[in-house]
């Protein structure tokens, strides 16, 4: 059995009176890639700020093996009056006491990684959206993150750039053994680089299957939910 | 109940952007990319303002002038115009004309940026990368208010008594010269120091404040325009019950 990375036993959060999360509970193997599908409203983005800490549950427990966590939010969440430069050397710059010569080479490194060596000199306004969610990778890929969290990453991008975002989740996973939640409505690209497959709904775990299990599951919600991405010309 | 409990809220989440703003002042000082943001919003604040700051202490000494002008004339005082017109603006107007203009200029700005960067997450990435939004956005803004409000203070009384001097010479035939030497030949150490001091109090408020509605804001685009107009309201408000209570304490 793989060593577990993120656990979520039973895991219960209210906001007022609905329970968002009703009883979650699922876990994520070190170095794994699960994808976490589900209809909108279901708490998929509340579930990745359990496991970062922005939010503690009203019930059940959350355990995460490390506390280096990257995230990666929808709008890529740059500081628009730094450079993407600035942006991802701001963790190092900020919070450790490396030498300006060792945060220029691991900058350097992250950007490299996400293809935007050219742009490092832009602002966040200058570069496109997909642009946008790779210096947030870089972001978190120079803090040398173990565990990333990436909420709806190819969703608002062109199917060539979506496409490049899901290839770029799945280097980093491999050449750096990160750890990897991926939230997303993009059931083609789960099915390509996912280990497992969480489908969430109404704040529970529903099935969570390798993709090849996924595609046969006689699961009614998930035959549904898979048929009405279908639908929708996957 | 809520309609009660919402008041009671703000203030203390005011409070609390107070304390922990003011208890990095120190590690903005320290570091080096501390001290560049605070030059940045040190520049950011003076230039905001600086054209707005202008015109309002121009015309409100030339209002002071023209009214307690027109009272001074009526006992053949006029000489006693210029320092009249100084003694109100150091004791009272230009930190008041300072301030409204940093609640306008610059406490906005800050609740629109940070209410934006809340709306937009940027502020939940900062705390993920573990740099603590107190200390790198609220700490430099306040401090630099604080730095900044006494200097437009001070700059406020000097624009506002050139206006006043153009008014007592030109509606007045107060000659200029004689304006100036009675304006601060007769203007006393306290009433700057008082001027000076609500300047800073002002300063620190209209920071305090905007920065906490900015922090606070929820709810999306519509939220970032509640967030700013609040500031602003609520800035103003404070202006002018601490002024009072500044004024009471020395007078
Ligand atoms: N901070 C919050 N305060 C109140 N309600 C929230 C908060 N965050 C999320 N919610 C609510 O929780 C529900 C699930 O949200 P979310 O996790 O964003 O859904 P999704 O699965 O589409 O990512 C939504 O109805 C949302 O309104
Ligand atoms: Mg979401």
């Amino acid at each position: 059995m793989a060593e577990k990375m993120i656990e979520f036993r039973n895991v219960v959060k209210r906001f007022g009176e609905a329970a968002v999360l009703d009883g979650l509970t699922f876990d994520v193997e070190k170095g794994e890639i699960l994808a976490v599908v589900g209809p909108s409203g279901t708490g998929k983005s509340v579930t990745l700020k359990h496991i970062v800490g922005l939010l503690e549950p009203d019930a059940g427990e959350v355990t995460v093996a490390t506390d280096r966590i990257g995230y990666l939010f929808q709008s890529g969440a740059l500081l628009a009056w730094k450079t993407v430069w600035e942006n991802v050397a701001l963790p190092l710059v900020e919070t450790t006491r490396l030498k300006a010569g060792e945060i220029d080479r691991r900058v350097a490194a992250a950007l490299a990684a996400v293809g935007l060596a050219d742009d490092a000199a832009k602002y966040p306004a200058e570069i496109s959206g997909g642009m946008q969610k790779r210096a947030g990778l870089a972001r978190a890929i120079v803090c040398e993150a173990e565990v990333i969290l990436y909420d709806e990453p190819t969703s608002g991008l062109d199917p060539v750039t979506s496409a490049q975002i899901t290839r770029l989740i799945r280097d980093v996973n491999r050449t750096r053994g990160v750890t990897s939640v991926v939230v997303t409505h993009d059931l083609g690209s789960a099915f390509r680089i996912a280990s497992r497959i969480l489908l969430v709904k109404d704040g529970r775990a529903i099935v969570c299957l390798t993709p090849d299990e996924f595609r046969r599951s006689e699961n009614p919600e998930a035959r549904a939910f898979l048929a009405a991405a279908e639908g929708e010309g996957l | 109940m809520s309609s009660i409990l919402k008041p009671v809220e703000a203030v203390g989440w005011a409070g609390i952007v107070a304390a922990k703003a003011v208890a990095n002042f120190p590690s903005v000082l320290c570091r080096r990319t501390g001290r560049e943001d605070l030059f940045r919003q040190l520049y950011a604040t003076g230039i905001r303002t600086l054209p707005v700051v202008t015109v309002v202490s121009l015309f409100m000494g030339m209002i002071l002038a023209l009214q307690v002008g027109l009272e001074l004339a009526r006992f053949n005082q006029e000489t006693l115009l210029g320092a009249a017109v100084m003694m109100t603006l150091l004791r009272e107007m230009g930190a008041f004309c300072c301030g409204i203009c940093l609640a306008a200029c610059v406490g906005s700005a800050i609740a629109a940026e940070l209410g934006t960067m809340k709306v937009n997450e940027e502020i939940d990435a900062l705390v993920i990368l573990r740099i603590p939004p107190m200390r790198f956005l609220a700490a430099p803004r306040i401090l630099a208010l604080i730095l900044m409000a006494p200097v437009l203070a001070f700059y406020c009384c000097i624009i506002g008594a050139v206006g006043g001097g153009f008014v007592g010479a030109t509606q007045f035939n107060v000659d200029f010269q004689q304006y100036m030497s009675g304006a601060f030949v007769m203007s006393e150490a306290k009433d700057l120091y008082v001027g000076i001091l609500k300047a800073t109090v002002f300063g620190f408020l209209v920071g305090v404040i905007s920065v906490a509605e900015g922090l606070g804001t929820t709810r999306g685009a519509t939220g970032v325009g509640k967030s700013t107009q609040r500031a602003v309201i609520v800035s103003f408000l404070a202006i002018l019950i601490s002024g009072y209570m500044v004024t009471r304490l020395f007078y």
